[in-house]
């Protein structure tokens, strides 16, 4: 667990977190590259967006990786995990973004995160499960579209033993993909956590239809959905999770710092090949400069993301401030980057035939997961600034 | 790779430096200092400033590692920690940044030994201040293009020319030259010296007058100024490789020995606090949620800035050894433009005051530094070349040249 000591000068990122690390960028430079990826999400517009329902990812390669064991990273080892620390699992999701690799991992992980600090016997066995490869997902979003997990989806009343769940969850990650729904709901003063099977009584699982080819998401209509006290984590969950919720932070800058990554090296070497003007076009400063820009952005992401993880990983007072800072770092840097990739592509980048739309779109969407840039500010500021008036 | 902990000797040595540092900090400066060395204009600061670095030096927080024939400290690894806690107590700035970040280092890379014993010591206490003689009215980024002549006379050279933008020119003992000493070659027809200025022959230092009305650099003129063969920095003809030395120490790419903390609270809460203070159309400026954004994004900055600076030296996390560090210099005049021009539009009308004026807040700081700031994005090469740098060098875009 989390302990309190000085900030290590490495960020903890040491042999093991470089080696899973490298392992993960070798796995998916040889399992997905671009024109796998490509064939797997993006072969055909129209379908693709009519078939909102079906989950575009390759069956096969998530056994592999539930073989390597990523589904249960961020699962203790007591708990039959690899318990590996933030700071190693920002590694492996920024290769994940890199190759924009669709599956429910993130979700699995920031669900685990969850699950690790409600700390419960019910979540522990969920943990387990986990880590045997069952995927999860998170349903703490209501219509209103809180970002923070204070004001849940759904609300919750008591009948006996069991609770029974109403309302609507909103922008629920991979929602079609997950063997488990961990969803937060009002009782009274408090917020509970109940895991909820994708096939329970009264839900209504409705696919969103979203631009992001690279994952889904739905809307949870629950009505009286009964929960069993087996299913429910926490009574009074507030607290583990807005513990969680920097680590959820780290997960999503970290994807984005690598897909932008992806998407600065693929423009640098359009730019190195593309001639206008009897030269190449990275030889302009109008080209080149802006390219330099979104490198010092990403640069600035990646960086404020390790430090976040690390801040995480030791338990520190600033870990929230950490990871808000780098999720506004990384949403930014993300649009810049996803600007700039369509634009210096010129008008193949402006197609479905250029491979730029694919991360463009999954960086797009995760810019908002979570709260995009001015939400993270807002909050900074209230923090560093105290509240307004 | 750098050590992730500190050995003992080092843990020692910062707590070392923290409790001096909490000890000795300085009296209050008799004048207000500028924020930066190269904009330290008159005697009274040089003094105070002056006097900071020789205490500085002497408690063992300046040339920590360096050799200590060469009036170092002689150890390794304790520079970085020197500066970091000099920066964390918020001490003063080193008034001789030349001479610790530029002249030090490239001498001790291509100086004899007899040129390391006679000018490192000077550097690093402080007591001999150095300038820096590369820029000229028609070669500024474009530096291959030196037209200040070298010619070689028995033992001495002499040199004929102009160089401008000397900043700390009227208080330096001595300049890092660069001098055209052959046209058959633009590169390889440059050579390096290490000039004497205060009270030489042949040399005059006349003030510039920069934007803020402000005297604070300088134009040195040089009319058959003998220099020492003895005072050559390495061969006749490799001129262009030393100042690619001397401007990887500027551009912030290698370690060296610092220029300390600066003065003054941490520039985010300067802003903070000049909003809580501010007023703007009746309403205080630290509630305006668009002023609150925009402080929290500078924010944001500094902190990257800092954790690039902690990345850089874990090469594991960095996929272009020179990829964070040539973003330095960068970054950093950037940021202190962006933060100065933030504090400009959040004062607003009262920007518009001249640090005379009694109404000017904070001494008429975020004007002068908003305009000072140029300063940096325009010396050690503007920051368009240094994007032409790094797209070039490390995104390997082709050369614009």
């Amino acid at each position: 667990m989390a302990t309190k000591n000085a900030a290590p000068r490495n960020f903890g990122f040491g042999e093991d977190e470089t080696l899973l690390r490298d392992m993960a960028r070798q796995f998916l430079d040889e399992r997905l590259p671009v024109e796998t990826l490509r064939g797997l999400v993006a072969e055909a517009p129209e379908p693709i967006y009519d078939e909102g329902q079906a989950p575009r990812w390759d069956a096969g390669l998530w056994k592999e990786i539930v073989e390597l064991g990523w589904t249960g990273l961020a699962v203790d080892s007591e708990d039959g995990g690899a318990g590996v620390s933030l700071v190693g699992i920002a590694g492996v999701v920024e290769e994940v973004g890199r190759h924009a690799l669709p599956s429910p991992l993130v979700s699995t992980l920031a669900a685990s995160w969850v699950l690790r600090e409600a700390g419960s016997d019910v979540a522990k066995a969920q943990l387990t499960r986990i880590a045997e490869g069952a995927t999860a997902t998170l349903a703490i979003t209501g219509e209103r579209g809180a970002w923070d997990p204070g004001a849940p989806a759904l609300s919750a009343r008591d009948e006996g033993d069991d609770l029974v769940l109403d309302g609507t969850a909103c922008f629920v990650q991979d929602a079609l993909k997950a063997d488990c729904l961990l969803a937060t709901a009002r009782l009274g003063d408090d917020v509970v956590l109940c895991k909820v099977a994708p096939d329970a009584t009264g839900l209504e699982i409705r696919a969103d239809h979203i631009h992001d080819l690279t994952r889904d998401q739905a809307t949870l209509r629950f009505a009286n959905v009964r929960v069993g006290p087996d299913a429910i984590i926490s009574r009074s969950a507030l607290p583990a999770l807005q513990r969680a919720w920097p680590a959820l932070l780290v997960l999503v800058s970290a994807d984005l710092c690598g897909t932008s990554e992806w998407q600065l090296q693929t423009t640098v070497e359009y730019a190195k090949q593309r001639k206008q003007f009897e030269r190449q076009i990275g030889f302009f400063q109008a080209v080149k400069h802006p390219l330099v820009n979104a490198m010092v952005e990403i640069d600035r992401a990646r960086s404020l993301l390790y430090h976040a993880a690390c801040e995480i990983d030791r338990g520190a007072d600033d870990a929230e401030t950490a990871a808000r800072m780098a999720k506004s770092a990384a949403s930014d840097a993300g649009a810049f980057i996803s600007d700039r990739s369509v634009q210096l592509h010129g008008g193949i980048g402006f197609t479905w035939e250029c491979d730029v739309h694919i991360f463009f779109k999954r960086s797009l969407h995760n810019q908002a997961l979570y709260g995009d840039g001015v939400h993270q500010r807002k909050r900074l500021a209230s923090v560093m600034m105290g509240p307004i008036g | 790779m750098s050590a992730a902990v500190l050995t003992p000797e080092q843990q020692e040595f910062q707590e070392y430096a923290r409790r001096w540092l909490a000890e000795n900090a300085p009296p209050p400066a008799p004048e207000r200092l500028p924020i930066t060395p190269i904009e330290v204009m008159t005697t009274g600061q040089r003094d105070y400033l002056q006097a900071w670095q020789r205490k500085c030096y002497d408690a063992g927080l300046v040339g920590a590692d360096y050799p200590t024939e060469y009036g170092g400290g002689g150890h390794e690894g304790f520079q970085r920690i020197a500066n970091l806690e000099m920066g964390r107590a918020r001490v003063p700035f080193l008034i001789n940044i030349v001479g610790l970040n530029m002249a030090a280092p490239t001498i001790l890379v291509h100086g004899t030994d007899q040129q390391k014993k006679k000018f490192v010591p000077g550097c690093l206490s402080g007591d001999e201040i150095w300038c820096q003689g590369f820029s000229e009215p028609g070669a500024g980024s474009d530096m291959a293009n030196q037209q200040t002549s070298a010619v070689r006379d028995g033992d001495d050279w002499i040199v004929n020319g102009h160089k401008v933008w000397t900043s700390l020119g009227h208080f330096a003992k001595w300049m890092i030259l660069i001098t055209r000493t052959s046209k058959d070659h633009k590169y390889d027809g440059l050579t390096y010296f290490l000039c004497p200025i205060e009270g030489h022959a042949g040399v005059t230092v006349r003030p510039l007058v920069k934007i803020t009305g402000e005297a604070g650099f300088n134009e040195v003129l040089f009319e058959d100024a003998r220099v020492p063969d003895a005072y050559r920095l390495d061969e006749v003809g490799k001129g262009w490789t030393v100042a690619m030395t001397t401007l990887t120490y500027e551009r912030g790419a290698a370690e060296s020995a610092g220029s300390g903390g600066g003065d003054g609270p941490h520039p985010t809460q300067r802003l903070i606090d000049l909003a809580r203070d501010t007023w703007r159309d009746g309403e205080c400026a630290a509630d305006d949620p668009v002023t609150r954004d925009a402080i929290m994004q500078r924010a944001i900055v500094a902190e990257g800035m800092k954790q690039n600076g902690r990345r850089a030296r874990v090469p594991a996390l960095c996929d272009h050894p020179m990829r964070l560090p040539l973003q330095q210099k960068l970054t950093s005049s950037e940021f202190v433009q962006d933060n100065a021009r933030l504090g400009v539009e959040i004062a607003g009308a009262h920007s518009t005051l001249y640090k005379l004026d009694e109404k000017a807040p904070s001494e008429g700081y975020w004007p002068l530094a908003y305009m000072n700031s140029y300063g940096h994005t325009i010396a050690a090469g503007t920051n368009e070349i240094q994007r032409n740098i790094l797209g070039e060098r490390v995104l390997g875009l082709p050369k614009s040249k």
